[in-house]
């Protein structure tokens, strides 16, 4: 007796059969297609270019705008992948560790730039940035040197900003008081207990463990008491009086003055609470004056904004620049670099304030951006003091004492992004009462050492 | 087939004969039937096979290995150093622990909102159709937005929901976050599971037998009866299958810890340190020797508890 | 039924922990109706004037591509599981081959390693085959997830089965591939729908394996839904937007599943 199979299982065996063959065949990314490097002259081969890429605003902005890339050069297709920013770091260090080539243009911040560039995986654009109509000179010297390594350029900026301290007119006065142009820590610590009532708290600052989260604020902290990550010598400090100090100090303001839940609170959640009125001061990110100076923002023009706060040091502002690198891995060099310096260009920025709102233009990267009458107006009130700030913060040594790396916020060595994350959660848990500060900075000490080690 | 027996050539018994002839085609018969029953069931585990031991052994390779992804030129073999990292970090006994805690807190509670909701759910009314299909939504939703939303939106001491009710009713506002990170992602977890538990449950509940239910309540036995002796006991292999499965996926969940804690407050399961070490370390080999202690210790608390407290394992077919 | 007359305030009861129970999917839908402003309001905000600035921006960014690239990893990879994981659980259940205790115990085992350790040898691996950014490559890889949950599950359906059943087929002579196909599967269909439902929400709702797998042509719906968290902004209304149509689909799914879920999971039916 022969046994029958069940058609319908042969028919599906052939379908899915079929389908895998068609797959291997087919599927994949264009780039395998468009082989050929393109000059910008022959506009007459298409080309693709893979922009991975950060969602912030200035990026939405970008990817709008480059349908005018586009009109201007035919045959060239720009195509943006915007993933979160974690996934972004996942993605595009998986790829370019392996050498997978998906992207032609990526998007880095000033802490990758310089380590890339020393592995060999980014293309120096020196050659490409040498025109006058460029003007890489017009582009803030801080950030320039971030994105620098051994002289040479490796990455352009779209995106630049330093800390400053905001605060809410309304409700300062309304208490009957005032917030000097550069405060100290201490000042700020009075007021913000002074202010706080049952609607309202003393200042919001960043409380979510991460390296680039809390520790973004806290580092500027650590220096601008006295203390630092390491010394020249690559001997970690985080145990260190000065430090503690800082962090003993952090903890207190969050506790008598800070948001009720600080240990999920970051830029955004910050952000929202300013906006509705439930902080009275807040320290971050330069960037967040053109938000909430925004058009239909409930807060504008209420907002005052002042120097970042110090102790020992002159100015403790941070350093960031989200910046467009083009990886060696890329089948179409010419074609990427001239997207992006088209990207950072001062016709850009023209464009970006003309087509859509002066106060969208990409904030802290051109100084001649600073000087357009238009900028000037429409970001009066937070524009000069962004520029000072971004100006006259320096990398090479934001703390008391001379440190071996370049960099405000961060250390530029790859172990930092993970010894700043575990330290950070340890002041975390030391926020939050689970653990002393003592504790935390003594483990965190440990861990700081090891990767301190690494580098003598 | 039997073997040659030279009892046949002698034998002049035609019934042993034709005896020895059907048990020899009844065997073949079994055997073919095996046979087909292994092609039934080896694509899959080829299937599986290829697809999930090659990247394991890959991984496997890769703990030997130091390699730091930022730091390619220094990648070298390094035999059994990364476990002893794995072993002299002091991570691994707090994420154990808070991956235990954490799974079965989670499951647990999805599986007592679970019978909660399969219980209402399986009686008639109106609109049950509905209610049935509203349940479901929040296991339908992405798991990171989810995440997201509770973070955002119902977290939020300022702009959530649940301490605005929590205020209106006179209840206390907590910080939930920072006070009660594991209660937190417990929530979140338990939110988005509960469906998942209430249709397995529901499936048992639906195919009880009516006829023996009714018989019940004509004796007299109360529901709380029934309930108890009857419905209970036919449960226990639904039970077992939401509770296995669902500790399997539970295990290795990931989005709420990273969208709402970071790891912080003892919230560190294996899955999230693993990540850690891979995607912010950067280090591969630690990170793939993680995977392997990982797997290494819950095969052995599987197999102990498969082997002595799932009934659905350890049973064949219905005898 | 167990009741004769429907008990009134045990039904108002269930609708009151239904609603309080899913609130935050109705207050997520209700949030991408807002602007962003409205959407991050203390007190929240219950009446408001709808926005739909969210909805045009994730029309913008084109989701269609994204959730047909989620449609063939989804169904692709189900289609997969089920063809593949059905006659595998007969095989576990109900005529029980003597390994399947340990073949079960394998399937199981190849979900306890954790998805960020082996994540990079399978990019590695999918990059040196070339089948980085590939749905079909996706679909595979949920199946293979997936299938040992199935098979466990509908292992479990089928060992329901009344014996009675399938020995009265035997005895009529039906073969292995004919009781599985023409009495096996239309018994257990309930099951087999749940089972079929579940992989395919997890396959939908896969997200680490995409973001890192995929690029421009294969991306799915899990990772565009991450690509509108902005570090430096506002983003909860449109991330809620992009989240219910994100799972419109999942819905409609599970809707007309529901419908085989319901009817018949009771095989006393049968009898």
């Amino acid at each position: 007796m022969r046994q029958r199979k069940a058609p319908w299982l042969g028919a599906a065996a052939a379908l899915f059969t079929a389908a895998l063959v068609s797959a291997s065949c087919g599927g994949g990314t264009d780039t395998a297609e468009e082989a050929e490097t393109t000059t910008t002259e022959t506009a007459a081969t298409p080309v693709t270019i893979t922009v991975a890429t950060v969602n912030n605003g200035q990026m939405k902005d970008m990817e709008q705008l480059t349908a005018e890339y586009e009109a201007q050069n035919p045959g060239v297709d720009v195509v943006f992948q915007i993933m979160e920013e974690g996934d972004l770091r996942s993605s595009v260090t998986a790829d370019i560790a392996s050498g997978a080539g998906q992207y032609d243009v990526v998007t880095i911040g000033s802490y990758e730039v310089p380590q890339w560039a020393a592995n060999g995986w980014l293309t120096d654009l020196t050659p490409y940035v040498g025109t006058p109509e460029y003007d890489v000179d017009d582009i803030i010297k801080p950030v320039r040197d971030a994105l620098s390594y051994e002289g040479q350029l490796y990455a352009v900026p779209f995106y630049g900003e330093s800390s400053i301290l905001m605060y809410n007119k309304e409700i300062i006065e309304a208490a009957g008081l005032t917030v000097p142009n550069k405060p100290t820590w201490q000042e700020v610590a009075e007021i913000a207990k002074k202010v706080k009532s049952d609607k309202v708290n003393g200042i919001c600052m960043r409380g979510k463990p991460g390296w680039g989260e809390s520790f973004a604020v806290l580092t500027t902290m650590v220096q601008t008491f006295g203390g630092n990550w390491y010394d020249m010598d690559w001997k970690a400090g985080v145990n260190s009086p000065e430090f503690t100090q800082a962090i003993t100090f952090y903890k207190d303001l969050l506790e008598t003055a800070g948001p009720k839940d600080p240990l999920s609170y970051s830029f955004n959640e910050c952000l929202n609470g300013m906006k509705n009125g439930d902080f009275a001061m807040w320290y971050d990110a330069t960037s967040l004056a053109g938000l909430l100076e925004s058009d239909d923002s409930p807060v504008k023009g209420k907002m005052g904004y002042v120097y970042a706060p110090v102790v020992k040091t002159k100015n403790s502002g941070w350093l960031w620049a989200w910046s467009l690198a083009i990886p060696k891995t890329t089948k179409n060099v010419d074609a990427a670099a001239d997207f992006i310096t088209w990207a950072t260009s001062k016709e850009y920025h023209q464009l970006v304030g003309e087509t859509l709102d002066w106060n969208r233009v990409p904030p802290g990267s051109r100084t001649s951006t600073f000087e357009n009458p238009n900028y000037k107006e429409a970001a009066a009130a937070y524009a000069p003091i962004t520029l000072e700030v971004m100006s006259s913060v320096n990398p090479n040594q934001p703390g008391v004492n001379p440190q071996p790396w370049v960099g405000i916020q961060y250390v530029s060595i790859p172990e930092f992004q993970d010894v700043g994350n575990q330290v950070a959660q340890l002041v975390a848990d030391a926020v939050a009462g689970r653990i002393t500060v003592k504790e935390a900075l003594d483990k965190g000490q440990e861990i700081a050492q090891k990767a301190g080690d690494a580098q003598k | 087939m039997p073997a040659f027996s030279a009892r046949l050539w002698f034998s002049r018994d035609l019934r042993e004969v034709r005896l020895f002839l059907q048990k020899a085609k009844s065997t073949t018969k079994k055997t073919a039937d095996k046979a087909k029953l292994k092609g039934l069931l080896y694509p899959a585990v080829i299937f599986v096979i290829i697809l999930t031991q090659l990247p394991f052994l890959l991984t496997i390779v890769f703990s030997s290995i130091n390699w730091n992804l930022l730091k390619p030129a220094d990648r070298q073999f390094v035999g059994l150093e990364n476990y002893a990292t794995v072993f002299s970090s002091g991570d691994l006994i707090p994420a154990l622990i808070a991956t235990i805690t954490m799974t079965t807190m989670a499951v647990v509670s999805s599986l007592l909102l679970g019978l909660l909701f399969a219980l209402l759910l399986d009686r008639k009314f109106k609109g049950r159709a509905l209610a049935r299909t509203l349940i479901i939504t929040p296991f339908l939703v992405m798991p990171a937005a989810a995440a997201l939303s509770w973070k955002f939106s119902m977290f939020d001491t300022n702009i959530g929901a649940v301490n605005y009710f929590a205020g209106l009713l006179g209840l206390p506002e907590p910080a939930w976050i920072t006070d009660y990170p594991m209660v937190s992602i417990v929530i979140v977890l338990a939110w988005q599971f509960t469906p998942f538990m209430m249709l397995i449950l529901l499936a048992g509940l639906q195919s009880q037998d009516q006829e023996v239910l009714e018989a019940a309540a004509v004796d007299g036995s109360s529901t709380w009866k029934t309930f108890q002796l009857i419905t209970m006991p036919h449960l226990r292999v639904y039970f077992e299958i939401a509770i296995l499965l669902g500790t399997i996926i539970l295990l290795q969940v990931f989005d709420p810890i990273a969208i709402l804690t970071k790891g912080t407050g003892g919230t560190k399961t294996l899955s999230y340190l693993l990540y850690e070490r891979a995607f912010i370390g950067l280090n591969v080999g630690e990170a793939a020797a993680y995977g392997v202690i990982v797997v290494v210790i819950t095969i052995v608390l599987a197999t102990l508890a498969l082997r002595t407290l799932f009934s659905v394992f350890t049973r064949g077919v219905r005898a | 039924m167990r009741h004769q007359r429907p008990n009134v305030l045990l039904t108002i009861a269930t609708w009151v922990l239904v609603i309080i129970f899913i609130f935050p999917v109705f207050w997520t839908i209700l949030n991408g109706f807002k602007s962003e402003f409205d959407a991050t309001a203390n007190p929240p905000k219950f009446l408001f004037s709808p926005d739909l600035a969210g909805y045009e921006l994730v029309a913008q960014r084109g989701m269609l591509a994204y959730l047909w690239n989620s449609v063939v990893a989804s169904i692709g990879s189900t289609v997969v599981v089920m063809l593949l994981s059905i006659p595998a659980a007969y095989a576990l259940s109900v005529r029980e081959i003597k390994q399947s205790q340990n073949t079960l115990f394998f399937l199981i085992s190849t979900r306890f390693l954790p998805v960020a350790a082996g994540i990079l040898p399978l990019y590695l691996i999918l990059k040196n085959l070339g089948f980085l950014d590939n749905v079909w490559a996706l679909a595979i890889i949920y199946a293979a997830i997936n299938i040992p949950l199935a098979i466990w599950m509908l292992r479990s359906f089928f060992m329901e089965i009344p014996k009675e059943v399938t020995e009265a087929a035997r005895i009529d002579g039906a073969g292995i591939i004919r009781e599985l196909v023409r009495i096996v599967v239309p018994i257990t269909i309930p099951g087999i729908v749940a089972a079929a439902l579940i992989c395919f929400i997890f396959a939908w709702n896969e997200y680490f394996i995409a973001t890192l797998v995929t690029g421009a042509t294969a991306k799915t719906t899990p990772p565009f839904l991450a690509s509108f968290v902005d570090g430096r902004g506002f983003f909860l209304a449109v991330l809620s937007s992009a989240a219910t149509l994100a799972a419109l689909p999942v819905v409609v799914v599970g809707w007309l599943a529901q419908k085989h879920l319901v009817r018949g999971l009771s095989l006393g039916a049968i009898k």
